[in-house]
């Protein structure tokens, strides 16, 4: 890992890239165009930019409507209004019907910071989850951003992206995107860690210091939450027997919830989500959050090794 | 009438009220059944969704599908859900039932239209009672932020919803005066059940940059003597008996 760089700001840059070689492509926004980062599009391509004013409901039906008529929607708020706010829009006029819109919803959980609790999507991916059909994508950098929302672009049907604030780390390694298909980052035989967004950092972290202590930690990267990649799942829990999950989201209705009922029925684990314990945000610095919700990099390695200290 | 008959469930107030204005509306559109998937035909969505049985009746008629559909509306595995479907019927351009979801849909393929320059209209019937939705109006005020004078929405005013009439449920103020404030363009009709009069409104040339709002006042139930402006039938099915009733007085009035 070297540099430093916003999912969102990647995001922007991806969307008026991919705008300029395909015309197909608006945008939509709620008045955070400087915010979410599609305001890179709007000044790219303005005639295919539509602020929908503070009116979330609204624009997702507007983009339902531009989709019908062949473009390409994406659509971005912060993610508490986008999956919250217009969440049966998206259920009614989106996905219902399977429209090819793309909900790219920024500022996703705790590490929106200062803005606080009101404003923290801690339950965004178990709302868009549960909706039939739909494809939720959480990339866990700028770069994975990038792809992302060319993967997205490409193909047909409603998709989730859940897109994170702060400046964070970028992978070195080049790693494929494929839609439904996890990444496995790095092999081990006594744990596997099943992350996704930016936890993915700190699962790697995690297992570079449980590699000093002589424990092999293999670390995933599921950056689609929806179709979760159950084989990839299942092969790697069943050779580790101790599975962690790792996200910035509710421990309720997220990856850990999407990964435990893969291995149901699949053999005994011992199993851990780590997530936001059903619990609201709140103000704060980023870090700080991370560490009140015991997400930063020194909770989470001590809840692995609990898990390692448990017997199978 | 029959569909809702056959099903035993269905909304026949809302459904009578707007037969006319969805009528008028399929007689000004430019839309060939055999190519339903044609992208420069005109749009139409019934925000209204409930209504239904209406829409399906002129689809139907019209030959977007077979009309032996029509005995099995609402019933298992049919495309002719309890609301509009538009992966499932031919003709149908969304999806809709959710109250005040429709015309933001609109507000898009208006929107799209223009951006792609088609010359395409969009239509959107809307009930009173939806207008509570608050998503009605901030899709209006897109609608004329976007100078969208390629929309037409129309207000089935028939004055009654489910638990009463607009006033004794949640008053709907000046109408009028609320959709011109917003910059859209205005035409009242005083009988929204009298075709011609709808098909002549319809047909009134746009007015530069507005969308068009259509405050079509109607009789919920129209047709049928024992449901004219009766707030029980809403969304209550005749029994066999009534049904023959309704279609007799309904085939009746089919001359005037």
């Amino acid at each position: 890992m070297s540099e430093k760089k916003a999912i969102r700001a990647a995001y922007g840059e991806a969307l008026a890239d991919l705008g300029k070689r395909n015309k197909k492509i608006v945008a939509l926004d709620a008045d955070l165009a400087h915010a979410t980062m599609t305001q890179n599009f709007a000044d790219a391509c303005p005639d295919r930019f539509f602020n929908a004013g503070i009116a979330e409901a609204n624009m997702v039906g507007m983009a339902a409507g531009l989709s019908t008529m062949g473009y390409i929607p994406f659509c971005s708020t912060f993610a508490v209004f986008g999956a919250g706010r217009a969440w049966e829009q998206v259920r009614n006029s989106v996905a219902y019907p399977g429209l090819n819109v793309k909900l790219a919803m920024t500022h996703a959980g705790i590490t929106l910071g200062e803005d606080g609790g009101s404003h923290q999507a801690v339950e965004d991916l178990a709302l868009m989850r549960v909706i039939p059909g739909m494809t939720v994508i959480v990339p866990c950098d700028a770069n994975e951003t990038v792809r992302a929302v060319e993967a997205a672009a490409q193909m047909e049907g409603p998709v989730y992206l859940r897109l994170a604030r702060p400046a964070t780390e970028v992978f070195e390694q080049e790693m494929p995107f494929v839609i439904g298909k996890a990444n496995v980052l790095r092999q081990g035989q006594d744990v596997v860690l099943f992350a996704c967004g930016i936890l993915v950092a700190t699962a790697l972290a995690c297992a570079k210091a449980l590699e000093a202590e002589g424990v092999s930690a293999a670390v995933v990267n599921v950056h689609t939450i929806k179709p979760l990649d159950v084989g990839c799942v299942r092969e790697m829990a069943k050779k580790c027997r101790r599975v962690v999950t790792l996200e910035e989201h509710s421990v309720i209705g997220g990856l850990g919830d999407a990964v435990a009922s893969a291995l149901m029925g699949e053999g005994s684990f011992v199993f851990r989500k780590i997530g936001v314990d059903d619990r609201f945000g709140q103000s704060g610095k980023p870090e700080d959050l991370l560490q009140e919700y015991g997400l930063d990099a020194q909770s989470v390695l001590t809840q692995i090794q609990h898990v390692l200290q448990e017997r199978i | 009438m029959e569909m809702i008959g056959a099903a035993s469930s269905g909304h026949p107030g809302g459904s009578l009220s707007a037969v006319e204005l969805i009528a008028g509306i399929y007689a000004q559109m430019r839309v060939d059944p055999r190519y339903p998937e044609d992208p420069d035909r005109d749009r139409f969505i019934l925000s209204k969704g409930h209504a239904a049985p209406c829409y399906y009746a002129v689809l139907g008629e019209l030959g977007f599908f077979d009309k032996n559909e029509f005995q099995h509306f609402r019933q298992l595995h049919s495309i002719l859900q309890g609301h509009p479907d538009a992966k499932k019927v031919p003709g149908v351009d969304a999806s809709t039932g959710s109250l005040g979801q429709g015309v933001s849909v609109a507000v898009g393929m208006a929107l799209g239209a223009k951006t792609a320059g088609k010359a395409s209209r969009v239509y959107t019937l809307l009930g009173d009672g939806e207008l509570q939705e608050g998503q009605v109006w901030e899709a209006c005020t897109a609608a004329a932020h976007y100078g969208l004078d390629n929309l037409t929405i129309v207000i089935d005013n028939n004055g009654l919803q489910i638990d009463g009439t607009n006033d004794q449920v949640m008053s709907l103020g000046n109408l009028r005066l609320r959709f011109e404030a917003l910059g859209m363009d205005v035409i009242e009709l005083s009988d929204g059940n009298d075709l011609s009069a709808v098909c002549h409104a319809l047909a009134i040339p746009p007015a530069y940059g507005k969308p068009r709002c259509i405050i079509a006042h109607t009789v919920k139930g129209k047709g049928v003597s024992f449901m004219e402006n009766q707030v029980g039938w809403h969304g209550k099915a005749p029994s066999p008996q009534e049904l023959q009733m309704a279609l007799k007085e309904l085939e009746g009035s089919g001359d005037e």
